[in-house]
């Protein structure tokens, strides 16, 4: 039964908590009830995250969510036939793809051989894998760690499961669509990826999400990489809704000793996108690329909390984000640093820089950096400021007209970040993204 | 091909260019000399449309074009080449990619078809030659750590490739050994005809025994308060500033 809102709340105070809570009990979940209901009980403790939660302070996802959402409606129906536009093109992949949280195996396709790489919907394998899901799901990233991903865990539609057997390399990389189609309806999209690389595998991971349609679509989205010993993990994530999408992701990365990382992040669209990445160098002689890049204009608030946690010795990361903010936008960086005490001979080095176009956009970076080990080598740097007068006056002065030098100049501070991407079709298509981007609408 | 009348120019409430007289044909070379904070380089800089400088008077027309009025991007599609005193580094930004999309923004300009990559990297080769310039400084990102020399002869490189038809040297010698400093002069008489016409700022005699000039000004309190012909600038180099102030003070 729908609870009732107290009388006094006539304004527009609304108890999303409980409306959340309300829905969860109306709906039908036939797998995985006993994470669901302890993932409720804590989200019931917290609720959504208020203004004044440092976390998110900056970003007002609670009040978009209250505003913007009914979570009367779960289902939305969706009319989309065809994926061509959403893909990368070129890309030789495995091709897997959600359409409004569900998965839809129609349009999708696998090409790796099952021994290569297990792909299963995640209810399957909660039956086909049952001791694997029970020993990683929810454990790296746990309910507690965050409120959207307690409801997640509490909500989640339908998910991936990703395993890659012992001294396996996949040759395909494996492409994830997150569609959400909200022309007829708003959207509420909730899934989920478990991936586990098992020792001295490699796997390459593109996820790309897009929407369409004018209503408002809300994705609360969490994921989580075992990454074991000596494996191999280059993961790139590429956002790009559409105006009206709220989008929270929970990524949590978990290395083993002389494992490797690249990650990329890519955010373009939406309303509002919120990123929470979290790195845990659990092991000895790893190394960590995580490089980002916002391309903001419009009223889109683009937010990345990243944590990196060195908790072994010897292991080195470096992190690099950038961002342009034109129009009214909004870039947050948060950078956590932890260097637990044994993580001596740690290198961690971290750079984030930012590029306002516009009067009225603006930036908040903050690094944080807890440093217990004392026999380590850390730097961080961040920078917010205009473009380079001096050199647009430079390159004007040769002949180019001043939204071609500027678009230059944005496009030679931006495509800095591609640098780790390894596969060339992907690494020409974000260029393109990006060149087409500036181009457009600086 | 540059006619100044009484230039006037201030940066903030600072006047600099108190009212510049200045005539310039095609073949000609000029060279403007001037104690340190006389306006030199704000003539360069104006003239090249630095939007710090506010022209609060006079008039500068290039073959029959009101200069002022362009911004620095057509000022380049006209005809004007600034080699800066002061190259900017940018990252990420080849040389050749920005002399790419510089040469061909100004054939469109002129309505000219732009260049094929082929066409392109044989007028690159040749004018590397002009300056003994390496292509593998080209292919890095412009100017970015490169040494004083190797950034004055990519300024002279760019000129070669651009083709103006009035270069404004901004104290192209400063920061130059000597043996770069005749590379660099050597480039820019290479290129020299009767059609072009060369403005050279500078503050010492020095650059101009390889580039001779025709006409030599001395700027002093951001006005000509001398012009003459080469044997002003050796005159300057054994006397030093002083009898020019003292010349200007008792006019």
């Amino acid at each position: 039964m729908k609870q009732l809102l107290p009388d006094m709340s006539t304004t527009d105070t609304r108890d999303i908590k409980n409306e959340i809570v309300e829905a969860f009990h109306q709906s039908k979940f036939d797998v995985a009830k006993e994470y669901r209901n302890k993932a409720l009980t804590f989200f019931e403790k917290t609720g959504l995250p208020g203004p004044k939660q440092e976390e998110y302070r900056f970003t007002p996802i609670t009040k978009s969510l209250e505003k913007n959402l009914d979570w009367n409606v779960i289902q939305s129906p969706s009319a989309i036939e065809s994926i061509e536009e959403f893909l990368i093109p070129k890309l030789d992949a495995n091709i897997l793809v959600f359409v409004n949280g569900s998965y839809s195996k129609s349009l999708s396709k696998i090409i790796s051989p099952d021994s290569k790489v297990k792909i299963k919907t995640l209810s399957e394998a909660f039956q086909s894998d049952s001791v694997t899901v029970a020993a990683y799901l929810d454990k790296v990233l746990t309910p507690e760690s965050d409120p959207f991903a307690a409801m997640n865990a509490a909500f989640w539609q339908e998910g991936l499961f990703i395993y890659v057997p012992e001294n396996t390399t996949v040759s395909k990389p494996i492409f994830i669509l997150h569609l959400n189609d909200a022309g007829e309806n708003q959207v509420i999209s909730q899934t989920k990826i478990l991936g586990v690389l098992e020792k001295g595998s490699q796997l390459s991971v593109v996820e790309k999400f897009d929407s369409t349609g004018t209503h408002s679509v809300f994705h609360n989205f969490s994921e989580e990489w075992i990454v074991k010993e000596k494996s191999h993990l280059e993961y790139c994530k590429i956002q790009n809704d559409a105006g009206k999408s709220y989008q929270v992701a929970n990524t949590v990365i978990h290395q083993s000793d002389a494992s490797l990382l690249n990650t990329f992040t890519l955010t373009l669209n939406g309303q509002l996108v919120r990123n929470n990445l979290t790195i845990i160098i659990d092991g000895e002689n790893c190394e960590s690329h995580f490089y980002g890049l916002y391309l903001l204009n419009g009223n889109t608030l683009g937010d990345n909390h990243t944590v990196v946690d060195h908790k072994k010795p010897n292991s080195f990361s470096n992190e690099m984000y950038k961002g342009i903010m034109d129009g009214n936008s909004k870039g947050i960086f948060n950078g956590k640093i932890f260097v637990r005490p044994h993580a001596q001979k740690t290198n961690a080095f971290q750079s984030n820089r930012n590029i306002l176009v516009s009067d009225s956009a603006t930036v908040n970076t903050k690094p944080q950096l807890e440093i217990w080990a004392d026999d380590v080598k850390c730097s961080h740097g961040c920078t917010s400021g205009q473009l380079d007068e001096e050199a647009l006056f430079y390159l004007r002065s040769r002949g180019i007209a001043q939204p071609i030098a500027k678009a230059m100049l944005l496009y030679a501070f931006a495509s800095e970040v591609l640098t780790p991407i390894k596969n060339e079709t992907l690494k020409s298509y974000l260029d393109n993204l990006i060149a087409e981007r500036l181009q457009k609408n600086f | 091909m540059l006619t100044i009348k009484n230039l006037q120019a201030k940066v903030g409430e600072k006047s600099i260019l108190n009212g510049i007289d200045l005539k310039v044909n095609a073949g000609e070379v000029h060279a403007i000399m001037g104690p340190n904070g006389s306006g030199k380089s704000t003539l360069a800089s104006v003239l090249a449309g630095r939007e710090d400088f506010e022209v609060t008077n006079g008039e500068v027309d290039f073959l029959g074009k009101n200069l002022l009025e362009l911004d620095p991007e057509d000022r380049a599609r006209e005809g004007i080449f600034m080699a800066f005193q002061y190259p900017v580094e940018i990252p990420g930004v080849s040389t050749i990619n920005f002399m790419k999309t510089a040469l061909n923004q100004i054939r469109e300009y002129r309505g000219q078809q732009p260049l094929d990559a082929v066409s392109f990297l044989q007028l690159m080769k040749e004018k590397m030659k002009l300056v003994e310039i390496d292509q593998s400084l080209l292919s890095r990102s412009l100017n970015e750590g490169f040494s004083g020399g190797e950034k004055k002869r990519n300024e002279i490189f760019q000129m070669a490739m651009l083709e103006p038809k009035l270069s404004i040297l901004d104290e192209t010698d400063s920061g130059l050994d000597i043996d770069a400093l005749r590379i660099v002069a050597n480039g820019v008489n290479k290129l020299r005809n009767k059609n072009n016409a060369v403005i050279v700022v500078t503050h010492y005699q020095r650059l101009l025994d390889y580039i001779v000039p025709d006409f030599v000004h001395v700027l002093y309190k951001g006005k000509i308060v001398k012009s003459g012909t080469k044997e002003l600038a050796l005159e300057l180099e054994a006397k030093g500033y002083d009898w020019i102030k003292n010349e200007a003070a008792l006019a």
